[in-house]
C-alpha cells in the first residue's frame, strides 16, 4: 500500500492514458472455435463414430479369428518332471519329456513358437525392480547400490551376473519340436534369434568389453537358479552369448500380467517348412527345468502365426467392438430423447 | 498497555513505561533466521506439507513406490521458487526499513535542534517537520508557521485521499512559536488512550501548568502522512514506530474465499478419504494375495527383509499405495487454480470497455481471487450517492420563508422545463461569483437584491454554516475544498447569490456580504455526524448578536423547532415533498438568536465536557442537543444530484439475470424512492411497493406481516414448507429457501424502522419478506446498518452477495459482502481501498459480472471438471492393476 499510493501522481504525468491495448489477446477477441451443438452434429457424430468403431472392432475379430494356433499345457503332462523339480536340490538332474500332438492342417505363413506363463507375477513391484540394467549394459558397476536384493550376491562376496529376482527366475525349459513323417522324424529347423526388439539387443544390453567372454565374466557367478553361466547360454553364437542372448533379453523385458506368452523361436522356413508347418505329427521334446507347480503355475507350449494386427489377441478388437455398440447406443437414446421432447417443446412456444 | 502517559522534553520519565521507539521493522527475517522461519512458514501449506509427508514415505525404503526424486524435485522447486521470492521481498523490506529509519529529522535536544535519524526518535521528543516532510511519528502538533498554528497535511499514504487536511494546534501551545527556549522548557504531561488502529480517532488530555486541555483528533499529525503547505511545524511525539496508526493498520486482511474455494476443500477432504478407501482396500488384498499366491511365489522372489507375514506386507503396502496414488488428491490443484484465477483478473484489468476515458481509470481486479464468484451474485447491495448517481450537486431549488425558488414560468404562469437555452440568472453585480454555476430563476436575486431579511439571512447562513475550506491562491479567485459535496454546492451558491465566504480561521469567518466585509466569530461548532444529522455554527455578527444556524435533514431538524413557525412548518413541508418528488436531496436550515448569559454558561460546560476523558462525546451531544432546540425555520435546499450514465439499463440488465438489487442510502426516503423510479428499480408495473416506517418493534413486525400476506398468503399456513422448517429446528440460524411471491414487488424501509426490523425477532420476518420483493431499497441508513444488512442476507440466504459502493461510509458493507466493488469516484479512496474490484462507473457492472464473472466461472469449471477426470483416470487404472499385480503397489 504504501508504495503504491506514492508513485501514482508522478505516473500520471509520465504515462498520459491508463487505457488498456486493444490487442486480440487482452481484449479476448482472439479467434476461437466454438462448435455450436446441434442435434444432427451431436446425432452424426455419435452415429459416425459408432460405425467406425464396429468396422474396425469386426475387423480386428475377424482377422485374429484367422490365426492359427496350437497351444499345449504340459505343466503336468511330464508329471515325473514337475515333482522332481519341486525339491530344489535336484536342480542339477536333468528330466526330458515329449509331447505329442497332430496338425490337421497345414499352418502356412510364418510359425512362431512361444512359452506361456500362469499366474507367474512378473508385474509385482519387487520383482520389476530387482535388475540391474547398468550390469546388462556392460558396464562395471558395484551392483550394491542397485535394486537387485536379495540376488546381488553370494555370501562370499562374489557378484551374480545378471543380477537380480529377474534374471534368476530365467524361463529355462529348452523345447524342440520334431515332424514325424512317416516313420522318420525330423527335427523342425528352429530360429533362436531376431526374436528380441532390435532396440533391446543393441542398446540396451551389451557384454563387458574383453578379449572373450568368459574372462569378461570373471569373478561373478551364475545366479543361483540358473544351470550354467551367463557366457554359456549360446555356445555356438557368440552374438547371442551372455548379456546379448536373445532368451535373456526377452525375459527381462517383463510381462504386465501374471499370465503372459514370450517369444521363443521362429520356424525356419527351409524345405518342407518353406510354407509354414505341414499337415502331420510332431513331438514337442522339452528339457523340464523350470518349475511351476510350487507357485501353483502353469507353463504351455505354443505355435502360432501372425496377421496385420498382431497376435492372437482379440483385446483390441473385442474393445473396439465395445465402445461402438456404446457410441450407437447413445445416439439412439439421444434420438428417442429429442423426439419426445420435440413434441413437448411445441407447448412452450408461445 | 492500559494508558499511555508521557511527558515533553523528559526522555527519563518516558524511558521508565518502556515505550517503543522509532524504529519499525517490516522484515520478516535475517541472515540466520531465514532459512529456518521461511521453511516453517512454507510447510504451513497444506500442499507442501502433504508432500513433505509423502517424500518421507518414500524415504522408507520398504514402502517406497516410487523413487524419492519424483517428490524431491517439484517439492524442492516450489520451495525454492517461493523462498527467493520472500527472501527479495524481504530483502527489499531491509532496505525500505533502513531507508525510512535513517531518514533524517529535526530533535530539540538540550535546547538545540539537532539531526536525527527517525529510529532514534523517542516517546516525549519535540521534533521540527518542514513543508514536503513525512511526518515522522504520531505527534501532537504543538505550533506551526501558518496563522492559528494551522498545518496543512496530506493522507494519501493513510487513505489514499489527496485532498489537503488541516490540522489545528491548541492555542495553548501554539503560543510556542518556533522559540527553542520556550519549547524546551515546554513540560506538558499526555495522557491517552494505548496504541490503536483507528486512523480518525484520539482522546486524550494534555495537563500543562495545571491546566487540562482537550486533545482529539484535529491536532494529531500521524505517521504516514506529509507536511504541504507549511513552511514549518512542531511536535511532540505521542506514539512511534510499531505503535503509531499507521503500523497498526498495516498486516491482517481477512481473506474472502470463493464457494468454489469452500467446495474444493470438501472435494479435497472427500477425495483423501476416497483415498485412504483405495489404500485400505489394496492392503487388504495384498494381505490375502502374499497369504495365498505371495508366499508360494517366494522361489522366485522371496519377502523383503523383516516381511515375516502377509499382513505385515499388507500394512507396508498401504502406505506404498499412499505415495502410488497421491496424484488422486488434487493439491496441484490450489496452484493452478491461482494461476487461472489471476490470468482472469488481469482480463479484467485489460477490458477496454471497462475503462472510463473522462479521468482515466480502467477497471481494476484488486483481489485475483474472487472471479469465479462474480458469475454467481445473487443479491446486490448498492449505495445511491456517487454509485448510481454522479454526485455532482448542484444547488437547484430551494425554500425561503415559505416561498419557492428554482422553477421557472412563462408568462402565462406556466411552468418551463429547463434546457440549455435557458436564460441563466447574471451574476455578474457580484464580482467573486463563481462562473459554472447556473441557476435560472431570476425573482431569487430580485429578492437578494431587494434586501429582504429572511432571504439574506438564509444566505447568510449557508456562507456561515459549514466544514469548507476556501483556497484564494490569486485575489479573488476562490477554490472551496469540501468534504462534502452538498456543502460545496451549498457554499457555492452563497457566494454567488452575494453572500461570499472568503476565508476561515479557527475563530473567525470571513464573508463578503453583498460587497462589504465581515468577520464573524466563531464560537462553536456543533460538528455533524450520523446520528444527529445536523450541524450548527455559533456565531458572534460584527455587531455583537450571539446567532446559533443549524443545517440538517428535515425528521431532525422539524422536531427542534419552535411552536411559533408552525405555519412556515407546513408551507416549507409542501415544498420539501415537491424537491424530494423531484429527486432532489434536500436540507432544512434554522436559526435561534442567543441569549448571552445562557450562552456563556453553556459555552463553559461545553469546555469542561469537551476535556472530559471518559464519555466525552455522550456529554457532548446531550449539550448540543440541549441548545439546539427552539430554532427558527428558515426554509430548505434543494440539490440536484445526477444520475451516472446507464444506470437504468444496466439495472434493466441485472434485474433479467434474476439479480435482486438493494439500494442502501443515507438519503431521505422520498429522495430514494425517487431515484428509485428514475433508474428504473422501481416501475409502475409493480403490484405495490411497501413503505415500512414504523417507528416501534410492533408496527415494523405488522407492516412486515402484512406485506408478506399480500405477497404470499400461503406462508402464513401451517403446511408452509418454511413454517414446518422452523418449528423443526428452534434456535440455530439456518438457511430460508427461496420464496415465490405472486407478481413483482418493491420495498421500502427506512432506517429508523430497519433498526428494529434488525433485531433478532424481526431478522427472520425481514429477510423473508424483504427476499421476496425484486427491489428493496433502504433510505436513511447508517453505514454500520449496510453493513448488518448485507450480513443478514448472508446468513439466512445461501447466496452470494456483492456490495457496490464509493465512499468511506460504504467500505463496511464493501467488506461485510462476498464481494466489495469500489467506484473510483469522487468521495475517495476508501471505498476502492478496501474494495475487490474497482471502475469508475456503475454501468461497468453488468460487464464485470455477466461477462468476466460468467466466463470465469465457466472456465474454472471446465478446468475443474477435467483436472477432477485427469487426476481420476490416471491413478484408478494403477487401482485397477493392483488387482493384477498382487497389489504390489506397481
Amino acid at each position: 500500500m504504501k508504495n503504491k499510493s506514492s508513485f501514482l501522481p508522478q505516473e500520471g504525468e509520465a504515462h498520459p492514458s491508463r487505457c488498456p491495448d486493444n490487442s486480440a489477446f487482452k481484449q479476448q477477441k482472439l479467434p476461437a472455435w466454438k462448435p455450436q451443438l446441434t442435434i444432427a452434429t451431436v446425432l452424426s457424430s455419435f452415429f459416425l463414430t459408432g460405425s467406425f468403431c464396429l468396422s474396425v472392432g469386426v475387423s480386428l475379430i475377424l482377422s485374429a479369428n484367422s490365426i492359427r494356433e496350437i497351444q499345449i499345457d504340459y505343466s503336468d503332462k511330464c508329471s515325473d518332471c514337475s515333482k522332481l523339480r519341486e525339491n530344489s536340490s535336484n536342480w542339477n538332474k536333468e528330466c526330458h519329456c515329449s509331447v505329442n500332438f497332430t496338425l490337421k492342417e497345414d499352418i502356412l505363413g510364418d510359425v512362431f513358437m512361444y512359452y506361456g506363463l500362469q499366474n507367474f507375477y512378473q508385474n509385482h513391484r519387487r520383482y520389476v525392480i530387482s535388475r540391474s540394467d547398468a550390469q546388462l549394459l556392460g558396464r562395471n558397476v558395484n551392483i550394491q547400490k542397485s535394486y537387485c536384493a536379495p540376488f546381488t550376491t553370494y555370501r562370499n562376496g562374489t557378484p551374480m551376473a545378471p543380477c537380480g529376482a529377474i534374471a534368476n527366475s530365467m524361463f529355462n525349459d529348452t523345447i524342440d519340436l520334431f515332424y514325424n513323417l512317416n516313420s522318420s522324424v525330423i527335427q523342425v529347423p528352429l530360429l533362436k534369434t531376431g526374436n528380441s526388439w532390435w532396440t533391446d539387443k543393441n542398446l540396451k544390453f551389451h557384454n563387458p568389453k574383453s578379449h572373450n567372454l568368459s574372462s569378461a565374466f570373471a569373478g561373478t557367478a551364475r545366479p543361483p537358479y540358473w544351470q550354467k553361466a551367463v557366457y554359456l547360454l549360446d555356445e555356438e553364437d557368440e552374438r547371442n552369448n551372455g548379456y546379448v542372448n536373445d532368451d535373456l533379453i526377452i525375459w527381462m523385458r517383463v510381462s504386465a500380467f501374471a499370465t503372459f506368452r514370450n517369444l521363443y523361436r521362429r520356424v525356419r522356413r527351409i524345405r518342407q517348412f518353406a510354407d509354414g508347418l505341414p499337415a502331420g505329427n510332431y513331438t514337442f521334446h522339452i528339457s523340464y527345468n523350470f518349475p511351476v507347480t510350487k507357485f501353483k503355475g502353469r507353463k504351455q507350449v505354443i505355435l502360432s502365426t501372425v496377421v496385420w494386427s498382431g497376435g492372437n489377441n482379440p483385446f483390441l478388437g473385442i474393445a473396439y467392438v465395445f465402445s461402438g455398440t456404446a457410441a450407437t447406443l447413445t445416439g439412439f437414446v439421444i434420438t428417442a430423447i429429442h423426439l419426445k421432447l420435440r413434441k413437448k417443446k411445441t407447448h412452450f412456444r408461445k | 498497555e492500559e494508558e499511555r502517559q508521557l511527558q515533553a522534553n523528559n526522555r527519563d520519565f518516558n524511558l521508565q513505561f518502556e515505550y517503543a521507539n522509532n524504529s519499525i521493522k517490516t522484515s520478516k527475517y535475517n541472515f540466520f533466521t531465514f532459512l529456518p522461519l521461511n521453511l516453517f512458514e512454507q510447510f504451513q501449506r497444506i500442499a507442501n506439507a502433504y508432500f513433505l509427508f509423502l517424500l518421507i514415505l518414500q524415504l522408507i525404503p520398504q514402502i517406497s513406490s516410487l523413487s524419492w526424486f519424483t517428490t524431491v524435485v517439484p517439492l524442492v522447486l516450489v520451495l525454492a521458487v517461493s523462498g527467493v521470492k520472500d527472501a527479495i521481498d524481504d530483502f527489499n523490506r531491509h532496505k525500505s526499513d533502513k531507508h525510512v529509519n535513517n531518514r533524517p529529522v529535526q530533535v530539540l535536544i538540550n535546547g538545540m535542534l539537532k539531526d536525527e535519524k527517525w529510529m532514534n526518535i523517542q516517546v516525549g521528543d519535540i521534533i521540527k517537520l518542514e513543508n514536503n516532510n513525512f511526518v515522522t511519528a504520531d505527534l501532537l502538533l504543538l505550533s506551526s508557521s501558518e496563522p492559528h498554528s494551522l498545518t496543512y497535511i496530506e493522507t494519501a499514504e493513510l487513505d489514499g485521499e489527496t485532498n489537503l487536511k488541516v490540522k489545528q494546534a491548541l492555542t495553548v501551545t501554539a503560543e510556542l512559536g518556533e522559540d527553542l527556549q520556550k519549547l524546551t522548557e515546554f513540560n506538558g504531561e499526555v495522557k491517552c488512550e494505548a496504541p490503536n488502529n483507528k486512523l480518525d480517532k484520539f482522546t486524550g488530555t494534555l495537563v500543562l501548568r495545571g491546566e487540562k486541555y482537550a486533545l482529539d483528533n484535529e491536532k494529531m499529525l500521524l505517521r504516514g502522512c506529509t507536511i504541504r503547505n507549511t513552511e514549518w511545524c512542531f511536535g511532540l511525539v505521542i506514539y512511534a514506530g510499531p505503535d503509531t496508526k499507521l503500523m497498526q493498520n498495516s498486516g491482517k486482511t481477512t481473506f474472502k474465499r470463493t464457494s468454489i474455494d469452500r467446495l474444493m476443500n470438501v472435494l479435497v477432504l472427500v477425495i483423501f478419504a476416497f483415498l485412504a478407501l483405495m489404500c485400505l482396500i489394496l492392503a487388504i488384498g495384498n494381505g490375502i494375495w502374499e497369504y495365498k499366491t505371495g508366499y508360494y511365489f517366494q522361489v522366485y522372489l522371496p519377502w523383503a527383509e523383516d516381511v515375516n507375514s502377509a499382513s505385515y506386507s499388507g500394512f507396508l503396502m498401504f502406505w506404498s499405495y499412499v505415495i502410488i496414488l497421491n496424484t488422486v488428491v488434487p493439491i496441484s490443484l490450489y496452484v493452478s487454480v491461482e494461476i487461472i484465477r489471476l490470468g482472469n483478473s488481469f482480463y479484467i484489468d485489460w477490458d477496454r470497455k471497462m475503462y472510463y476515458p473522462l479521468n482515466d481509470t480502467p477497471a481494476q481486479a484488486r483481489t485475483t481471487t474472487l472471479n469465479e464468484e462474480l458469475g454467481q451474485i445473487k443479491y446486490i447491495f448498492s449505495d445511491k450517492t456517487g454509485t448510481l448517481t454522479q454526485n455532482i450537486m448542484c444547488f437547484n431549488k430551494c425554500s425561503i420563508n415559505g416561498k419557492s425558488y428554482g422553477d421557472v414560468y412563462d408568462l402565462s404562469g406556466q411552468r418551463i422545463e429547463i434546457n440549455e437555452k435557458t436564460e441563466k440568472v447574471d451574476f455578474s453585480y457580484n464580482q467573486l461569483a463563481d462562473p459554472k454555476f447556473a441557476f435560472y430563476d431570476h425573482s431569487l436575486v430580485e429578492a437578494v437584491k431587494l434586501n429582504d431579511v429572511p432571504t439574506h439571512r438564509f444566505f447568510r447562513l449557508l456562507s456561515l454554516c459549514h466544514t469548507v475550506m476556501p483556497e484564494e491562491k490569486k485575489e479573488g479567485n476562490l477554490v472551496y475544498q469540501a468534504q462534502s459535496p452538498d456543502e460545496g454546492a451549498l457554499v457555492t451558491a452563497a457566494r454567488n447569490f452575494g453572500f461570499v465566504f472568503r476565508a476561515r480561521t479557527p475563530e473567525t469567518i470571513t464573508v463578503v456580504e453583498m460587497g462589504e466585509t465581515k468577520i464573524y466569530k466563531l464560537l462553536a461548532i456543533l460538528d455533524f455526524n450520523n446520528v444527529r444529522k445536523r450541524m450548527s455554527v455559533i456565531v458572534r455578527s460584527p455587531e455583537g448578536d450571539l446567532t446559533l444556524y443549524c443545517k440538517g435533514a428535515d425528521t431532525i431538524l422539524y422536531e427542534l423547532l419552535h411552536s411559533s413557525c408552525d405555519a412556515l412548518k407546513e408551507e416549507t413541508t409542501e415544498h420539501l415533498n415537491e424537491f424530494a418528488g423531484e429527486g432532489l436531496r434536500t436540507l432544512v436550515v434554522a436559526y435561534k438568536n442567543l441569549e448571552e448569559d445562557y450562552f456563556q454558561n453553556w459555552i463553559r460546560r461545553h469546555h469542561e465536557a469537551s476535556t472530559a476523558l471518559e464519555g466525552r462525546e455522550d456529554k457532548l451531544s446531550e449539550l448540543y442537543e440541549e441548545i439546539e432546540k427552539d430554532l427558527m425555520l428558515l426554509g430548505a435546499t434543494a440539490i440536484e444530484d445526477k444520475l451516472q450514465d446507464g444506470v437504468p439499463q444496466t439495472i434493466e440488465t441485472l434485474a433479467k439475470a434474476n439479480i435482486k438489487i438493494w439500494v442502501l442510502t443515507g438519503d431521505k426516503q422520498e429522495t430514494a424512492m425517487n431515484i428509485g423510479y428514475s433508474c428504473n428499480l422501481l416501475d409502475d408495473d409493480m403490484e405495490d411497493v411497501f413503505i415500512i416506517e414504523g417507528s416501534t418493534s410492533d408496527d415494523v413486525f405488522n407492516e412486515l406481516r402484512n406485506a408478506r400476506k399480500k405477497m404470499k398468503p400461503d406462508s402464513f399456513l401451517d403446511s408452509d414448507e418454511i413454517n414446518i422448517q422452523f418449528e423443526k429446528s428452534s434456535k440455530n440460524p439456518k438457511v430460508i429457501p427461496d420464496e415465490q411471491a405472486n407478481g413483482v414487488y418493491g420495498l421500502v424501509i427506512t432506517g429508523h424502522s430497519l433498526a428494529y426490523a434488525l433485531e433478532g425477532n424481526l431478522e427472520l420476518e425481514l429477510v423473508r419478506t424483504a427476499c421476496m420483493c425484486k427491489v428493496v431499497i433502504c433510505c436513511r441508513v447508517t453505514p454500520l446498518q449496510k453493513a448488518q444488512v448485507v450480513e443478514l442476507v448472508k446468513k439466512y440466504k445461501k447466496a452470494v452477495t456483492l456490495a457496490i459502493g464509493d465512499g468511506a461510509n460504504d467500505v463496511s458493507m464493501i467488506k461485510t459482502a462476498h464481494i466489495g466493488v469500489g467506484i473510483s469516484g469522487q468521495e475517495g479512496m476508501q471505498a476502492v481501498l478496501s474494495s475487490d474490484f474497482s471502475f469508475a462507473q456503475f454501468r461497468y457492472l453488468q460487464r464485470l459480472l455477466l461477462v468476466h464473472g460468467r466466463w470465469s466461472y465457466i472456465r474454472m469449471c471446465k478446468f475443474l471438471k477435467y483436472f477432477f477426470y485427469k487426476n481420476f483416470a490416471f491413478t484408478l487404472v494403477h487401482f485397477w492393476y493392483g488387482f493384477f499385480s498382487g497389489f504390489s503397489a506397481q
